[in-house]
């Protein structure tokens, strides 16, 4: 699949603002003694919505007709991408009234009714960004629970890295927030690496161009794909990248935003530069992976084009 | 009804024919049209076709056998564009055909990841998906004499390889002729139940051969024999 850029910010930035908003609500209604000062909350929770409204407006870049965009929010009953798009303008209210109510002082109960509904909501979205590329039996490297396992994850890994950063800067104990960060890792780590795993020669009951065309009895191959130069098609899924481009790109996810952080935290590292240099790196290494996700997948229709199994 | 296509990838002899029509036809076509080309005259041309053929080769030479494959919409039964489409733009009529309406796309492809079959490309021009629409506006056009009142392809087609009709009605001649001939619906394991059957290649009648063992005459053999004859006569 091409790596649609608009599409990879969008997920990665509103990822972390997701994940960063759920935290914060949860380490507030959790009452930890290690909670952050109401002016470092509300800077954290400002950030966490600036970041998502960022990446919903950057995934309006890759809409041809944005004109029609409103109508996304018609099929919540069918489409994974319509209920994504209906829960996160459910979100931007919620969330507003949230930052509202700590900036106001309302009553604590008042805020963590309010935090709670907007994590909730911000763990739905996380779910159906994932599952709208799970849910493509088209691309087999996608259909699969590891793919919205990880869109939820890797929110939270970078969410639970910027709160690390600002309870740093907010001369909090740390501890807590540690700990967030090393079981998201563990997680990040764990889903990528079993994703990973299903890429290798293609498996029993994979699809072959053979069968795809009905001619069993012998191997096919293409002669000519009928147009001279590249059509929709080969420009959307056809998408090319060599074996040690992309090992090498998965070695620098890892390293970025899997074992940077890991180290860091390790050293039990306090400053609030650094830790914020390591949740932006772990952005970048983000970037590289949903990059991957893109350029590593294979759709059936390349099995027409060629393809000798997808 | 169940409308659809029966394609015969026996007498099919990849002429592109029925891109063309089909490109002929939905450019001008209200409901589908302008369908765009970008760069025609240029190093790099491309647009939008709804029908696409491709030529395979099936086993290796000489025991080989290419077949031509053209390639449309499957108005599926089960159409995943359909569900996937967030702002129900596309949809599927109650005669089986599926659809794109313009007005309401909002170009965001995600019905072209959907589809198996490389069915729906994107109008950069308009910013909306355009598709196969079986000519919806030929094939229910009473104006038109009824034999042509079938899809552009079916009727361009030189060979007959195409055939249009509806599978819900057990004795059509697209029925009938799946049946007979195993037609088979691509990429079925996939579960979007695709209408379109393709009729594979049929074995070709054994051509008959002299069982007397051939000999291998050199050109020595030849030109004694041919002395011979000469001499004898």
């Amino acid at each position: 699949m091409r790596p649609a850029l608009s599409v990879i910010f969008f997920t990665v930035l509103s990822g972390a603002g997701l994940g960063l908003f759920a935290l914060l609500a949860l380490a507030q209604a959790a009452g930890s003694p290690a909670g952050l000062e109401p002016a470092m909350h509300f800077a954290g929770g400002t950030l966490a919505v600036a970041l998502v409204a960022a990446g919903l407006i950057s995934s309006t870049f890759h809409l041809a007709n944005p004109r029609n965009a409103w109508r996304a929010a018609t099929q919540f009953r069918y489409s994974w991408l319509s209920r994504e798009a209906v829960l996160a303008l459910l979100f931007f209210p919620i969330a507003l009234a949230y930052l509202a109510a700590v900036r106001l002082h309302l009553p604590f109960a008042l805020q963590t009714t309010l935090g709670l509904t907007g994590t909730a909501l911000a763990w739905a979205i996380l779910l159906c960004t994932g599952m709208i590329y799970a849910c493509l039996k088209t691309i087999p490297r996608w259909h699969t629970p590891l793919v919205p396992a990880a869109y939820i994850v890797n929110g939270h890994l970078s969410g639970s890295l910027i709160l690390l950063a600002l309870a740093a800067a907010d001369r909090k104990p740390t501890g807590a927030y540690v700990a967030l960060v090393l079981i998201a890792l563990a997680a990040a780590g764990a889903i990528k690496w079993l994703y990973f795993r299903r890429f290798g020669p293609p498996r029993v009951g994979a699809h072959s161009l053979s069968s795809a065309i009905g001619m069993t009895a012998a191997q096919a191959k293409l002669l000519d794909a009928g147009h001279t130069h590249g059509t929709f098609l080969t420009h959307e899924f056809v998408f090319r990248l060599g074996r040690d481009r992309a090992l090498q790109l998965r070695a620098l996810f890892f390293a970025l935003s899997l074992l940077l952080p890991a180290v860091v935290v390790a050293l039990d590292v306090r400053s609030a530069w650094v830790l914020a240099s390591i949740a932006l790196l772990c952005l970048v290494g983000l970037l590289i992976e949903r990059w991957l996700f893109f350029a590593e997948a294979q759709h059936v229709v390349r099995l027409f084009h060629g393809q000798q199994a997808v | 009804m169940k409308l659809g296509l029966v394609i015969d990838l026996d007498t099919c002899v990849g002429c592109h024919a029925c891109a063309v029509a089909c490109k002929e036809w939905n450019d001008a076509s209200k409901v589908a049209g302008p369908l765009p080309d970008y760069d025609p005259r240029g190093a790099q041309p491309s647009g939008v076709w709804f029908n696409r053929i491709r030529h395979y080769e099936i086993g290796e030479y000489p025991a080989s056998k290419t077949v031509n494959v053209p390639m449309s919409c499957m108005h599926c039964e089960d159409a995943a564009c359909v569900t996937v489409c967030p702002t129900g733009a596309s949809y599927k009529r109650s005669d089986g055909i599926v659809l794109v309406d313009a007005d309401k796309c909002m170009g965001c492809n995600y019905c072209s990841w959907a589809c198996p079959y490389g069915a729906r490309e994107l109008d950069r021009n308009a910013g909306t998906m355009k598709k196969c629409t079986l000519c919806v506006d030929r094939i229910h056009d009473e104006r038109l004499p009824e034999a042509e009142r079938q899809p552009a392809c079916v009727l361009a087609c030189p060979t007959h390889a195409r055939l249009f009709g509806d599978f819900d009605d057990p004795e059509s001649a697209v029925s009938v002729k799946a049946r007979g001939r195993d037609g088979f619906g691509m990429l079925a394991e996939l579960g979007y139940r695709p209408v379109n059957r393709y009729l594979p290649p049929r074995k070709p009648p054994a051509v008959e051969t002299s069982s007397e063992p051939l000999t291998e005459n050199g050109l020595l053999e030849s030109l004694q024999s041919l002395a011979a004859r000469v001499i004898g006569r």
